[in-house]
C-alpha cells in the first residue's frame, strides 16, 4: 500500500521531471514542486535535495529564502491584496481590512473552515489600476473596500 | 534571397491579411493592466457574441498600448479602415459594439476614444492627438498593443529583425558597440551607466559560455514597464538580446522574470519558441555564422534578487543574495563566467538604434540623457498609464498634460520616483526635467521609471512608513547595516506614524541611515535611507507635527499596521503583554 507520503513524493518526483526550461537548479525545482503541491512539504524538500544533488540543509536554505515558498498547504482559494504603495495611497488598507472582517482573520493565513488563503502582495504589477487584489491568481483592479468584500464573501459561501 | 527578406516577404502578406483582408480586427488590450481591469471578461463577451451573430472577426489579445485609464481597450479595424478605440469597455457594452460599428460601420451610441491610422474617421479626434499621446516618442513600446505578441511575423512585418539583420550582415561586432555607444543609450536599470561601455567590458572577456543577462525582475511596486514590454512585444527583447549577444560575442542569454508574472512570462516564452521556429534564435541566425540560445530564468519573490549579483545567484538557484564585487560580472559572473547584465528597456532599445542610427536616438532627449524615458505613471492622477517621452521633459509635463494631473478638487501633495529606493518629492519637484543628472542632484532617481502621485489626502510620514516597510521586509539579511538597519528605520518610522515618536527620533535615523550608506554590501542598503532621507528634506513640518504634537496634518496616522506575517515575527507579541497588563 502508497501512504499519502509515497503519493506526495511521487507527484514531486513526476513535476521535477517534467520541467522544460533548459537549466535545471535547485530554485527551478522548488518552484515546480510548489507549482504541483501549492507548498513545500518535508518530502518535496527531500526530493529536491535528490534531484538536483544538493543537502538538504542547503534546500532548506534556498525554500526559506524566498517569500513565495511556503510550508504547509494552502486553502483552495487564494486571495492576494496588493499594500504597495500605490495601491495603498488608494485605499489598499481599507481594502484589507473588509477582505480580513469577511474571512474572519486578523493578518496572512487562512480561514477557520480552510477555503481561503489570504496573502499580500508587495506589488501585483497592475498598479495603474490601483488598488488591485487577485483571487486565484485573477487579478481585479481598482477594487473597493465593497466590491473587495463582495468578491471574498462569494468565496466563502461557495 | 537572404533568409532575411524571405522572412520580411512572408511576414509582409501576414500583416496585410491582417490589416486589409476581408475579416475586421479586433485587438483588446490585454496585459496586466488591461486583466486587471477585466479584459477577460471582455474577450469572452466578444467570443460569444461574435459566434452568436455568426459574425467573422479576427480577435486578438494584445499587449498595452499604454493608456490603461482606458482599459479595457478594445479596438475595431473595419477592413479598409483606421482603428477605433473604445475605452473602460465592459461586457456588457459588447453587443452594442459589435451591431453598432462592426456590423453597420456607424459610430453612435458610446463615444470612442480615438482611431490610428490613416483613413479619419468621421468626428473622432485621432488617438495620436490625445494628450495621453502627444508628448509621446515610442520606440521600445513602438508595438506594443498594436501587435499579438505571440506573432513574430507581426513583428517582423512592423521592422522588427532589420536591426539584427544590418548587424549581422553589414556591421561587425565592434561597430554594434561603437553604434550603441555612440546612441549614448544608458543602462535604465537605475544605474544609467553606458550600455555600450558595459557591452565592450564582456567582448575582451574570453569565452565561451559568455552571457547576456536580461533584469526583469522588477519587484518594485509602482514598477510595470519591463514586465509591460515583454507582455507587448518580447521580440523587441529577444532581438536586442540577439543583437547583444553578437556584439560581444555571447553564446547564450538568460530573461530573468519573477515566478507568478504569468503574462509576461508565458509570453516570453511563446516568443521564444516562435523566433527559434523562424531562424531568429539558434544556430545560425538568418543565415549567419551567428549562433545564440535564449531562455527563461525563473525567480522566487524577492526584490533584491533584481541585484545583479543576487541575480546570478538565483539563475544558479541559490538564495538571491548579492556577491560582493570585484569580481564584477564581465570577469565572473553566473557560474563564475563571464556575463553582462541589462535591463529590459536598455536591451529593448537595441533593435532600433542598429536599424536607425545612434544620430537618430542621440538626438532624442537632453544632455547625457538620450532617448526616452519609459514611464509607469500611477496613484492621485486621472490618467494612470505607461508611458514613453523623450527624456528632458518635466514631471510636471509627464503629471499634468500626460496623466490629466491629480483629480478634481484635490492638489499635488507628494511625488515618489525610481522605485522605493528612490526618494520622495514635494509639488517643487514637478518642475524637474527626466534627466538623470538632474533627477539625482534633486534626490530623486529614474530608477525604474516608476512615478508615483499622492494628492492632499495623503501623509507623507504614512507614505515613507510603507515605503520603509517594503525597503525592511525585502532586506536580504546576508550583511548587517542593512539587516538590523532597515528595522531599525522602521521601528522609529512607524512609532513616528503612530504619533508615539521621540524628539531624538530624527537624529536618530539620521545615525542609522548614514551607517547603512557607508557599510551595506549592495545597494538595497546603500539606498536605503534614501525615503527617510528625501522626506524629511521635504515633509521635514509634517515629520515634527507627528513628534512634537502628536498629531497628523492629513488626519490618516495612526493607520493599522498591515504588513506581511513573516516580517515581524515578534513584534505583535512584544506589544501583547504591555496592553494584557493595562486591562482591569
Ligand atoms: C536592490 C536592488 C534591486 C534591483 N532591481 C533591479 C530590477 O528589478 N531590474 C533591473 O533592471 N535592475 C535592478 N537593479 C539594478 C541592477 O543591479 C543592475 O544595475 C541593472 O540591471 C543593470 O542594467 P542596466 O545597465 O541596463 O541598467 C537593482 C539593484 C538593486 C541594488
Ligand atoms: S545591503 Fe541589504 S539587501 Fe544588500 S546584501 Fe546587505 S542585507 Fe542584503
Ligand atoms: S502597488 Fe499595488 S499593484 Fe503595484
Amino acid at each position: 500500500m502508497t501512504s499519502d507520503s509515497d503519493r506526495l513524493r511521487e507527484r514531486v518526483r513526476r513535476s521535477l521531471d517534467s520541467q522544460k526550461r533548459p537549466t535545471v537548479t535547485v530554485l527551478s525545482s522548488l518552484l515546480a514542486a510548489h507549482d504541483e503541491l501549492g507548498y513545500l512539504p518535508e518530502e518535496a524538500i527531500e526530493e529536491v535535495a535528490a534531484y538536483a544533488e544538493a543537502s538538504i540543509n542547503d534546500v532548506w536554505g534556498v525554500a526559506s529564502f524566498y517569500t513565495n515558498f511556503r510550508f504547509t498547504p494552502p486553502a483552495g482559494r487564494i486571495v492576494e491584496v496588493c499594500w504597495g504603495p500605490t495601491c495603498h495611497l488608494a485605499g489598499a488598507t481599507d481594502v484589507l481590512l473588509r477582505v480580513q472582517r469577511e474571512l474572519g482573520l486578523t493578518g496572512e493565513g487562512e480561514t477557520a473552515d480552510n477555503r481561503v488563503t489570504l496573502k499580500y502582495n508587495t506589488c501585483l504589477g497592475a498598479c495603474s489600476q490601483a488598488p488591485v487584489m487577485s483571487v486565484d491568481h485573477h487579478l481585479k483592479g481598482r477594487v473597493t473596500a465593497e466590491t473587495a468584500g463582495e468578491a471574498v464573501g462569494a468565496l466563502m459561501e461557495r | 534571397m537572404s533568409s532575411y527578406s524571405d522572412l520580411k516577404q512572408r511576414a509582409d502578406e501576414h500583416w496585410q491579411s491582417l490589416v486589409a483582408g476581408d475579416r475586421p480586427w479586433i485587438r483588446v488590450g490585454a496585459a496586466m493592466c488591461g486583466h486587471a481591469a477585466g479584459a477577460s471578461e471582455v474577450l469572452g463577451a466578444l467570443r460569444a457574441e461574435l459566434a452568436a451573430r455568426g459574425a467573422e472577426a479576427n480577435v486578438a489579445e494584445v499587449g498595452c498600448l499604454g493608456l490603461c485609464f482606458a482599459e479595457p481597450l478594445v479596438d475595431i479595424l473595419r477592413p479598409g479602415s483606421s482603428r477605433l478605440f473604445f475605452d473602460n469597455v465592459a461586457p456588457g457594452d459588447v453587443p452594442a459594439l459589435i451591431d453598432g460599428y462592426l456590423l453597420s460601420g456607424a459610430v453612435r451610441g458610446r463615444e470612442p476614444l480615438g482611431y490610428l491610422g490613416d483613413a479619419p474617421i468621421d468626428g473622432v479626434p485621432d488617438l495620436n492627438d490625445l494628450p495621453g499621446m502627444r508628448l509621446q516618442e515610442r520606440i521600445a513600446l513602438r508595438n506594443a498593443g498594436s501587435i499579438a505578441p505571440g506573432d513574430v511575423l507581426q513583428y517582423v512585418a512592423n521592422g522588427g529583425y532589420a536591426g539584427l539583420n544590418k548587424a549581422l550582415f553589414d556591421m561587425d561586432a565592434g561597430g554594434v558597440i561603437k553604434e550603441v555607444t555612440d546612441s549614448g543609450l544608458r543602462g535604465r536599470g537605475g544605474a544609467a551607466f553606458p550600455t555600450g561601455v558595459k557591452w565592450s567590458f564582456l567582448v575582451r572577456s574570453p569565452g565561451p559560455p559568455k552571457y547576456i543577462l536580461c533584469n526583469c525582475e522588477e519587484g518594485d511596486p509602482g514598477a510595470y514597464n519591463d514586465k509591460g514590454i515583454l507582455e507587448s512585444d518580447p521580440y523587441t527583447l529577444l532581438e536586442g538580446m540577439t543583437i547583444a549577444g553578437y556584439a560581444t560575442g555571447a553564446s547564450n542569454g538568460f530573461v530573468f522574470i519573477r515566478h507568478g508574472h504569468d503574462g509576461p512570462i508565458v509570453r516570453t516564452e511563446e516568443a521564444i519558441e516562435q523566433a527559434y521556429g523562424a531562424g531568429l534564435l539558434g544556430r545560425n541566425i538568418l543565415g549567419s555564422d551567428f549562433s545564440f540560445d535564449v531562455e527563461v530564468s525563473l525567480t522566487g519573490e524577492s526584490y533584491v534578487a533584481g541585484e545583479e549579483t543576487a541575480l546570478m545567484e538565483s539563475i544558479e538557484g541559490n538564495r538571491s543574495m548579492p556577491r560582493s564585487r570585484p569580481p564584477f560580472p564581465a570577469a565572473a559572473g553566473v557560474w563564475g563566467k563571464p556575463s553582462n547584465i541589462n535591463n529590459v528597456k536598455s536591451l529593448a532599445y537595441a533593435p532600433e538604434i542598429i536599424s536607425r542610427g545612434s544620430g537618430w536616438f542621440s538626438s532624442l532627449g537632453v544632455n547625457r540623457s538620450t532617448g526616452t524615458a519609459i514611464i509607469c505613471l500611477s496613484g492621485a492622477v486621472r490618467r494612470p498609464g505607461l508611458y514613453e517621452v523623450p527624456m528632458g521633459v518635466t514631471l510636471r509635463q509627464i503629471v499634468d498634460e500626460i496623466g490629466g494631473g491629480v483629480p478634481e478638487g484635490r492638489s499635488l501633495r507628494l511625488l515618489q520616483t525610481g522605485g522605493p529606493l528612490g526618494g520622495v518629492l514635494g509639488a517643487d519637484g514637478l518642475d524637474i526635467h527626466l534627466d538623470f543628472e538632474e533627477m539625482s542632484e534633486a534626490g530623486a532617481i529614474l530608477g525604474s521609471g516608476g512615478v508615483i502621485v499622492a494628492d492632499d489626502t495623503a501623509c507623507p510620514v504614512d507614505v515613507t512608513r510603507i515605503l520603509v516597510a517594503f525597503c525592511q521586509y525585502e532586506s536580504c539579511g546576508k550583511c548587517f547595516p542593512c539587516r538590523l538597519g532597515m528595522t531599525h528605520l522602521l521601528e522609529v518610522v512607524e512609532r513616528i506614524a503612530n504619533l508615539e515618536g521621540r524628539v531624538s527620533d530624527l537624529g536618530l535615523m539620521e545615525t542609522v541611515g548614514q551607517t547603512m550608506q557607508a557599510g551595506s554590501l549592495c545597494g538595497h542598503g546603500q539606498l536605503g535611507f534614501n525615503p527617510i532621507k528625501s522626506a524629511l528634506t521635504h515633509f521635514e513640518a509634517d515629520f515634527r507635527a507627528h513628534i512634537e504634537e502628536k498629531r497628523c496634518p492629513a488626519g490618516r496616522c495612526p493607520m493599522p499596521k498591515l504588513t506581511p506575517r513573516n516580517m515581524r515575527p515578534f513584534a505583535d507579541e512584544l506589544r501583547r503583554p504591555a496592553a494584557a497588563s493595562a486591562a482591569p
